[in-house]
């Protein structure tokens, strides 16, 4: 076991230098830092001084390394746009974006896995087909269009609820929630419902085909024959069986949360990373590009890992041809 | 003549004249293809003829409301623009964009999965190991952060007449992995086939052997995965368009549409963002009944 995981991070690094590298290039070669940061008037002092500050004269392998390591230590230079750490900028965000991809991915898992069980069980009934269709909407509709959707319906024609920003917070040390104040938690809903729909579907339509895959087994066959009550079946023998495939697409789609994060956080307004980063796109703010990039190879990194290990839990096969492996 | 009845009698065509979700789909999809590529002749208006544009026509709801005109079918814009037709110009641009990029994705698949699954070795590992990696990053973050830095490399001029090529390269760039999985995966198994190894002693190229001969042998998944994609490539694009990083809006897609119109949302003016809205959906939804019909009907498994 601790074999396996250490094996996991040393593969990871590579993957972390390569994207250091990329983030880095982009750095020095997209445009022109020292211009961009030096402004309208300026002196030729005042440029040397800053190549030398940035470290620019330097051979391109010490600027990466420099990089790497500042990028260790949390520091990914100054914003062009917003002329200030990045860091900092994306300290005060990441709250945001966290609460807000939590809640879409809880509302996907508790909503969907269960609407997968069911349609898998009952495959002819009408509730079933319904669900069926939407889901197939649900796929075809892209993020920002279910926000329009919903902000139209729910903020402009019903007003119910409020159509952007994120309500009011409370601040913990560094961490500002919404999910204590009733404007925060009511902000909440619309950006959540669009983020975690499209996952919802997707794992409902992936549980279902494994039930149907599963519930066709032998095994089951011979749990019904033995008689075991249908829930034992359902519950014990076949939703057990259909979770490897869940857990890994489960996965996988953190990533896609984190990622549409950002079309739902232009949508709605929402004051995340995600917004930080397409305004950061537009104006070709790169150190918050390179960070924002970072910051998503850590994370994603740090999924698989965790997906790999959940694995190992839920699959006890895995353990045994492991163990035996390592012998 | 021939050629029709036998493509009419085969099993492809005989499936599909039998699934009426496929029959539906092909007829939307023809309707919208067909609007869209014709939109010079069919549209009512030009709307980016400055000529022909009346600010005294601006924000006018569609025909069915009690105040909106049968001039303008779905309404009007705030610039006066008819929302039918900027919709069918704009999914023509959307249309080129997608076919553009998964085109262009299926070329460099197509091309790391033949060379990685010919060469083997190190070839081969160091290139599923790049697409192993690019594939646990979601495709839309890939195209975002290529769009940001080949538009941060151009200067603006330039970059303003190549935006479309951006977009294509962009989206292309980061749906490549799945096609060079997939040509991999069936080049490793058509590799030891014996008219392969023919070609090989007979003393052909390997350019020659994987281009003429394996090539075609593993191009069928490649058109499944394709028409999948091609959904996604068109969402895509109409998503960096919503973003503001896509199509400006001199030469609107429908995403550069529907970001217009969500400045409007709130003063009741709905119809400038949900009727392109409509119209990408209806085109996705169509493409993809299409190829999931494409993939159960090409399985011979479920015949």
């Amino acid at each position: 076991m601790p074999a396996f995981i250490l094996s996991r991070i040393l593969q990871a690094i590579p993957v972390l230098l390569t994207v250091g590298l990329i983030a880095y290039a982009m750095f020095a070669f997209v445009g022109d830092p020292v211009t961009i940061m030096l402004g309208q008037d300026y002196t030729e002092a005042k440029r040397t001084a800053l190549i030398a500050q940035l470290g620019l004269d330097q051979p391109f392998i010490v600027q990466y390394a420099r990089f790497m390591w500042g990028a260790l230590h949390g520091q990914f230079g100054v914003s062009y746009r917003l002329a200030r750490p990045v860091m900092d900028l994306i300290a005060e965000r990441l709250p945001a974006t966290l609460e807000l991809a939590g809640t879409a991915a809880v509302l996907a898992l508790a909503i969907g896995v269960p609407m997968g069980v069911y349609t898998g069980i009952r495959r002819t009934a009408f509730t079933s087909r319904a669900f069926m269709v939407l889901s197939l909407i649900g796929v075809s509709l892209p993020t920002f269009l279910i926000g329009i959707l919903l902000i139209l319906v729910f903020a402009v024609w019903l007003n119910w609820l409020p159509s952007f920003g994120r309500g009011d917070t409370v601040r913990f040390a560094h961490w500002t929630t919404g999910f204590l104040t009733r404007s925060g938690l009511r902000a909440l809903v619309l950006p959540a419902i669009t983020l975690g729909l499209f996952q919802m579907t997707l794992l409902m339509r992936l549980v279902r085909a494994e039930m149907l895959e599963v519930l066709r087994s032998d095994y089951v066959k011979f749990a019904r024959a033995r008689g075991l009550p249908a829930r034992a079946i359902n519950f014990g023998h076949a939703l057990k069986n259909t979770l490897v495939p869940v857990i890994t697409i489960a996965g996988l789609q953190i990533g896609g949360i984190i990622a549409f994060s950002i079309v739902t956080e232009t949508v709605f307004q929402w004051p995340g990373m995600g917004l930080l980063f397409v305004q950061s796109v537009q104006v070709a703010d790169i150190p918050v590009m390179g960070a924002y990039l970072m910051l998503m190879s850590v994370l994603f990194v740090a999924i698989n890992l965790i997906v790999d290990l959940l694995y190992y839990a839920v699959d006890p096969r895995l353990r045994v041809s492991r163990q035996g492996a390592t012998q | 003549m021939n050629a029709l009845t036998q493509a009419w009698d085969s099993d492809l065509a005989y499936s599909f004249r039998r699934s009426p979700i496929a029959l539906i789909s092909a007829l939307i999809l023809v309707l919208l293809l067909g609007g869209a590529l014709l939109c010079g002749y069919v549209a009512p208006y030009n709307p980016f003829d400055l000529a022909t544009l009346n600010l005294m026509d601006s924000l006018q709801p569609p025909a069915f409301r009690p105040d909106g005109t049968t001039a303008h079918l779905l309404g009007t814009d705030d610039q006066g623009r008819d929302i039918l037709s900027a919709i069918l110009y704009g999914l023509r641009i959307s249309l080129i964009v997608g076919v553009l990029s998964v085109l262009f994705a299926i070329t460099l698949g197509i091309a790391i999965g033949l060379l990685a699954g010919y060469a083997g070795g190190t070839t081969d590992s160091v290139l599923m190991r790049i697409a192993d990696v690019q594939l646990s990053f979601p495709a839309i973050l890939i195209a975002l952060l290529t769009d940001g830095i080949v538009s941060a490399s151009l200067p603006p001029a330039l970059h303003d007449r190549l935006q479309i090529f951006i977009l294509v390269f962009a989206i292309g760039i980061s749906f490549w992995p799945q096609f060079a999985r997939t040509v991999r995966g069936s080049t490793l198994v058509e590799r030891s086939r014996d008219y392969v190894l023919a070609a090989r002693v007979i003393g052909l190229s390997p350019l020659r052997i994987m281009t003429r001969h394996i090539l075609p042998n593993v191009l069928g998944p490649v058109l499944v995965i394709g028409t999948l994609t091609l959904g996604l490539a068109i969402i895509s694009e109409a998503t960096l368009s919503f973003l503001g990083v896509g199509l400006p809006p001199t030469q609107p897609s429908v995403g550069t549409l529907i970001r217009i119109g969500n400045d409007f949302l709130f003063s009741g003016e709905w119809w400038i963002a949900l009727f392109p809205g409509i119209a990408l959906v209806l085109t996705v939804l169509a493409i993809n009944l299409l190829g999931d019909w494409l993939r159960d009907a090409l399985n011979p498994r479920l015949q």
